[in-house]
Order: structure tokens, then sequence, then C-alpha cells
């Protein structure tokens, strides 16, 4: 193999180019600065992205993946720079995310010293990534890097986070990369068992009512299409979790909605009525399932799964097929029989008609005077018409919009799923918008969560994001405010919000902006954002006591779900 | 479900931070760890873990599945307490003097099969290899002679199963382990 004499710094730059990496989000400071020195040389190759805050860099490295299907990297000093980085750690872990963290380290002989800006940052990040390391010496940097994007990007994809002192990042050596292939003690692909498939067939064809659970191991695996030829072969109704949300597109006959606490009210009553239930790489999280104890009481289960620990974790299962569920999709297709279920499908549609009368209606079409979340969401489909990515923060407006929002598109859908962080939303608006320069980015939020990452509208002004930004101000952190309605007594407890004027705030960063209170101003305010060349905040202030609805309350059985 | 002793056996590469890796899984379940012992195994450079914890069946099968997702473990199982050989080594500390004064302590090292390491005007070393009532026992039974020091090691184990599960395993990987190709 041929080499070449490099500094460590220049071998992680190396490295990450032969990776295909071009982009990267960071925030420099003393620890890294030997590679932010060779950063500067590599600017025609990388295009380095200076966020206002790690747990930025973090979030707009998620974002960034999560559209683009490539690994989102992020580039922080020691200390605080990486502990920044927590959230975005837990949050791509829980969320199954490629993402690599690279972090500057004091220099190896004060290794747990308690040297300036020393952390432990192998410690802290362990339970929150997929694998971690800790690089002395120059010479292990291409070959741990290139382990650490094999394991990020292949099997359940996760956040691998790489902390290099900076002694390493000074030592000369001669450099070369062999991308790494296989790493003895990790199964990234389990062997699809023919015997199972031939099973979960034999369960599937039986089925008088069967339906299908779409996880985002779908969209991780590429697998949107063969998901179709699936469902379509079978006729089986397919509803999705929060993160399988675009897997197929919105106006699918077969797609029914969405499963869980504030899913539709279809396939989750009909989650205790179907005789089978097909979990298609998602993983039974408790926001889908409700109580344990009566969940699909009448259902055998199916689970096609990668990852080995989510069968039989939280769901008994009947037959379980593990292993990259395009693989499976590829292998049970010929074995599914035509089939048409007419009339359990229709269920599904009264199910939809009762919802639509009983709480859609109200949220996209109101006629009470204060402006819904649900009326906005439409508004903007009525404009994009799906082909917009959709970027949400956490709360009631992150249930509206991924409820309402109309995908055409796979990868079109980002949000904080199963770790839920307020202040995902703006950075990770940013990195989709990154990812994909050529796509609309709309970014739903609430006035909780953009004040938590607020400062990254200095990333996007600097950096001519054109994204969109509809803030959904009701002047209160409105999820928990709704909690605190239905099972603490209206106990208000510390979540009204006195809000700054954030127009001028936005003004003050170089965003423009507007302001619209009113229903007759608000489809020409949806269509100026659009029609705004560069990145634009939208503030609706909508109603301030909305809640979202339908709800399966913590706790009970998805078919205890609640209208109102 | 009832809770009962499990020993987890794990086998792993050798590296920095594994330890922790394992013993989060365990700390982030609020399950206790009875005894481990590390060391390496009779395959040069796999470390061999053995965890002994009370739990449920349907808990441990978790926590074992948890275990062998982490990159660096290459195969871990649990055992009920009648699939597996095992011992544990204790070690105590007595005076001299009470091995001089009477034939009692004597008796007692006879009785339980104890054996003396060390004998110097001070103290008297001995060991004891068994099962963990079995140290106890010798524990209690020595109580009376001012046990100076004592301590117990953790468990280690073999299966009773014929065939060794992870050169089993091994093998299976070398034949069906697809490369995954990136690019």
């Amino acid at each position: 193999m041929k080499t070449k004499r490099v500094s460590g710094s220049e071998a992680v730059i190396l490295s990450l180019l032969a990776e295909g990496v071009d982009t990267i989000f960071g925030y420099p400071g003393g620890a890294i600065m030997p590679v932010y020195d060779l950063l500067y040389n590599y600017q025609d190759k990388i295009r380095h992205i200076l966020t206002r805050h790690e747990q930025g860099a973090a979030h707009a490295a998620q974002g960034y993946a999560r559209v683009s299907g490539k690994v989102g990297v992020c580039m922080v000093t020691s200390g605080p720079g990486a502990t920044n980085l927590t959230t975005g750690l837990a949050d791509a872990m829980l969320d199954s995310t490629p993402i690599i963290c690279i972090s500057g380290q004091v220099t190896s002989p004060l290794l747990g010293s308690d040297a300036f800006q020393e952390t432990d940052v192998i410690g802290f990040s362990m339970p929150l990534t997929k694998w971690n390391v800790q690089i002395t010496r120059a010479e292990e940097i291409p070959v741990m890097l290139a382990r650490a994007f094999f394991i990020a990007t292949t099997g359940r994809p996760g956040p691998v986070m790489v902390d290099i002192t900076k002694d390493a990042q000074f030592a000369e050596f001669d450099f070369a990369y062999e991308k790494c292939r296989d790493v003895r003690s990790y199964v990234p692909r389990p062997v699809l068992r023919m015997e199972y498939v031939e099973k979960a067939a034999q369960l599937i064809n039986n089925a008088k009512k069967p339906m299908a659970l779409v996880g985002q191991g779908v969209i991780l695996s590429g697998a949107e299409k063969l998901l179709l030829e699936f469902i379509e072969k079978a006729q089986i109704p397919a509803a999705w979790t929060l993160l399988g949300a675009s897997a197929m597109p919105t106006d699918h006959p077969l797609n029914v909605g969405m499963l869980g606490m504030h899913g539709n009210y279809g396939p989750n009553i009909k989650t205790n009525e179907c005789d089978l239930l097909i979990g298609l790489g998602m993983r039974f999280d408790d926001r889908v399932t409700g109580s344990l104890d009566t969940y699909g009481k009448n259902a055998k289960v199916v689970h096609f799964e990668i990852d080995p620990a989510e069968v039989d974790k939280n769901v008994k299962t009947d037959v379980a097929v593990i292993a990259d569920i395009k693989e499976i999709f590829q292998a049970i297709i010929p074995l599914v029989k035509k089939a048409s279920h007419e009339e359990w499908l229709n269920q599904f549609k009264n199910a939809y008609q009762f919802e639509y009368e009983k709480v859609i209606k109200n949220d996209i079409l109101p006629e009470k005077e204060g402006l819904t979340m649900g009326e906005v969401i439409r508004l903007i489909n009525e404009k994009m018409d799906g082909e917009a990515i959709c970027v949400t923060d956490v709360g009631q407006h992150q249930m509206i919009a991924s409820r309402y929002f109309k995908f055409r598109h796979t990868r079109s859908l980002v949000t904080s799923g199963g770790l839920g962080t307020m202040g995902f939303g703006l950075p990770a608006a940013f990195g989709a918008q990154t990812g994909r320069p050529d796509k609309t980015v709309v970014l739903i939020v609430g006035d909780g969560g953009l004040q938590m990452t607020i400062q990254e509208l200095g990333t996007i002004a600097q950096n001519k994001a054109p994204v969109k930004i509809v803030l959904m101000n009701n002047n209160f952190l409105g999820m928990v405010r709704q909690w605190q309605q239905l099972f603490f007594d209206r106990r208000y407890s510390f979540t009204e919000l006195t809000n700054p004027d954030f127009i001028t705030i936005a003004k003050g960063f170089g965003i423009d902006g507007g302001k619209v209170e009113t229903r007759d101003k608000l489809k020409d305010s949806v269509e100026k954002m659009f029609a705004h060349k560069g990145p634009y905040l939208l503030e609706v202030v909508v109603e301030k006591e909305d809640n979202v609805f339908p709800m399966v309350p913590s706790g009970a059985s998805v078919s205890d779900i609640r209208l109102e | 479900m009832e809770e009962k002793e499990f020993t987890i056996i794990a086998f792993s590469e050798n590296s920095i931070g594994l330890l922790n890796r394992l013993t989060i899984i365990f700390t982030r379940r609020h399950l206790n760890i009875e005894s481990l012992t590390v060391s390496e195994s009779a395959i040069q450079g796999i470390f061999k873990f053995t965890i002994v914890v009370f739990s449920t069946r349907t808990l441990i099968e978790k926590v074992v599945k948890q275990i062998e997702k982490v990159v660096d473990v290459l195969k871990a199982f649990y055992l009920s307490s009648d699939e597996i050989i095992h011992q544990e080594i204790a070690l105590y500390k007595v005076p001299t003097e009470a091995l001089l004064a009477s034939d009692e302590l004597e008796m007692l090292i006879r009785k339980h099969n104890a054996r003396i390491l060390e004998v110097t005007p001070d103290y008297t070393a001995i060991e004891k290899t068994g099962h963990k009532a079995e140290t106890q026992q010798l524990f209690d039974d020595m109580q009376k002679f001012q046990v100076m020091q004592f301590t117990r090691s953790g468990r280690v184990a073999i299966t009773r199963a014929s065939r060794e599960r992870l050169s089993e395993y091994l093998k299976k990987l070398d034949t069906e382990k697809m490369m995954v190709e990136r690019d």
C-alpha cells in the first residue's frame, strides 16, 4: 500500500476524505486545534460548518444523516466541547442515526490528571454510543476511523465517538487508508434464516386481519419500494411509527396512518382487533404500544428486525426474522400469496372517517376563532404538495406535523423520536438543508424548543441556508400543559412562557420573518414565506390551550385511545 | 416471575473500557452484580467474563442480548446454576497461635478440605475452594479464632454441556459471516 508521511491531524482529514465526507459540523477549541489548522488547507475539499454550540453540531449532523442517508460528522474540542454533544449522541443512539463525533483530548501524558478541559469522554459517551474509542497514537487514526465508519453505518446504525489526544494529532507517521470491512466480534448483517421466513409467510397467508407496522428500519435499509411490493401483494394495511413516517407516501391506499400515542384512530384500535401484527424494522416502543398487557391481544406477532436485542424485548413474537429488512422482503415476497382483505381495509377507511369528523376536520379546517397548528400544516401541504422535507422539534407541534404533513418521498420527516429532544429542530433543520440543498426544508417548531437552540439562527444566517422556520407559538410548553390539563387538574406548573419578540430576534441574526395572528392573513403569510429566497421565520400565534388528539394516555391500552 | 441466580458468560475482545460497557448494562436496569470474574479464555486474545446476577429469566435474556450487541463482544449466554460447574476461591488469615493452642483449627481445615498456604509466627494463611456457601461456612466456623483477613474471588464456571459454545460460535461465524460492502 502506498503511504504518505503526515501528521495525525492530516490523517484525520485524509481518512474523512477517503470515506467520502465533504461536510463537517463543528466547533474548534484547544485540544482539536491541530486538526482545525489542517482543515484550513482542505477547505476546497471539506466544508466545515461552524455551529454556535456543539449540541447544534450534533443535531445538524443528525439532520444531515437522516435526509441524505450518509454519515453525519461533527468535530469538537475536549471537555465542554465533548460534553455538549451528549444530547445529540443520546438522540442518535435511540433513533439509530449514523453520526461520527470526533473530539480532541488533552495530550496523552496528561490523561487522568484533571488537566485543563479534560473530561472522561470514553466514560460518559459509553452508554450513548454504539461504539467509542480513544486514540493516543497517530498510527491508530486511519484504522480506528475506518472502523468507526464501518460500525456507525452498518447493521443498525448509530453514533460513534472518536476521542483523539492532542499529541496523536501532532505526531507524524506513514499514512495509508484502508476501509474496514469486518470486525471479528461484530455481526452487522445477521444471516437470513429461510425457515423463519417460511413460517412468517405462512402466518401472513393465513391472516384474515393483518396489519403492518412500518418503522425506520425500512428507510435505513432502503427498502421502501420492496415495502410497497410486499403490502400491495398481500393487501396489508400499513401503519407507521413516528420514525417510519415517509417510508411510504401519505396518499398510498394501504397507508392507514400513524401508530401510537398521538397516532391515528384506526391503526390504534385495530391493533387490538387484528389477527396478525407484522413489525417491519421497528422496536415496539412504549409510545407505540401503550400498555403491553393488552397490546395486540388477538394477534400473532411477526417481527422483521436487524437488531436481535429488539426481538422479544417489549412484545413477544411468534415468528421473528432477524436480518436486513431488504433481504427479508426479497425472500418473503415470492412466498406471500396475493390477497384482498377488502372488508378489513374498509374498516380502516371508516375509522379514518370517524376520526376526520371528530378530530381532523377541526384541526385542519377549524371554524373557531383561534389559529390551529393543523391548519398551518394544511396550508403548507397545499403549497408544497408533499415535496418538502419536514423537520420538527418536540411537543404538540411535532405530533400535529407528523399527523398532517404530506409525504411523497422517503426521508422526508426528521424528528427526535426516541429521546424527544427539545431544541433538536433548528439545528437538525439546518443539517437537513445542508444534506439536501435541492429540497425545501420546513421546520415546524414550538416557542419552547426554539429557544433551547435559538443561537443556531446564526449558523443558518451565516450559511444562507434557506430553511423555512414555522414557529407555532402558543406561549406555553404546550404538550406539558396538555398533560397538566388532562392528568394534573389543570395545575399549569411552570409551563407558561413570556416570550421575546421572535421576529426581532430573527432580524437581529439577519433572517427575515413575519408574524401572523389571524386566519385571513395566514395563507398569504405562508405563501410569502415560501416565495422568500433564503431563510425565513414565520411566527404563527396559535390557540393558547389547544390539545393534540387522539391520545392514548400514558399506560393505557391503544384501544382506549381518546378523541377528546 | 421468580428471581433466580444466573451466571452470564461473555467472550470479548480485550479492549479498553469494555468492562465498563458491560457493567452499565446492569446499572441501567437496576441490577446488582453478585460476582464478576474476567480473565483470558482458552482462546488466546479472547477474554471471558463470568457474571453472577439474581434476576428473572426474562430480564436476563434481555440483558444477555444487550451484552452481545456490544461491538467488542463475540458471544454471550446465560446459564442457571444446574447447568454449570463453578467454584470460588477464598483466602483466610488467622493468628498462628490459634493453630498452636489446640488441634481444633487443624480439624476444621481437614474437615473443610482447606489447605494451609503459609505459616509465620504471626499469622497462618489458609485457602479454600468451593461454592460460596462452603467458603462462607469455613469463615463462620473460624470466626472464634479471630480471622484477621478474609477474601473471596468471583465465580469461575464451566458449562455441563459437552461442547464448547465459543468455538462452535467462531466456526459458525467463519462460515456464515457476510462481508458488508458499503460502497
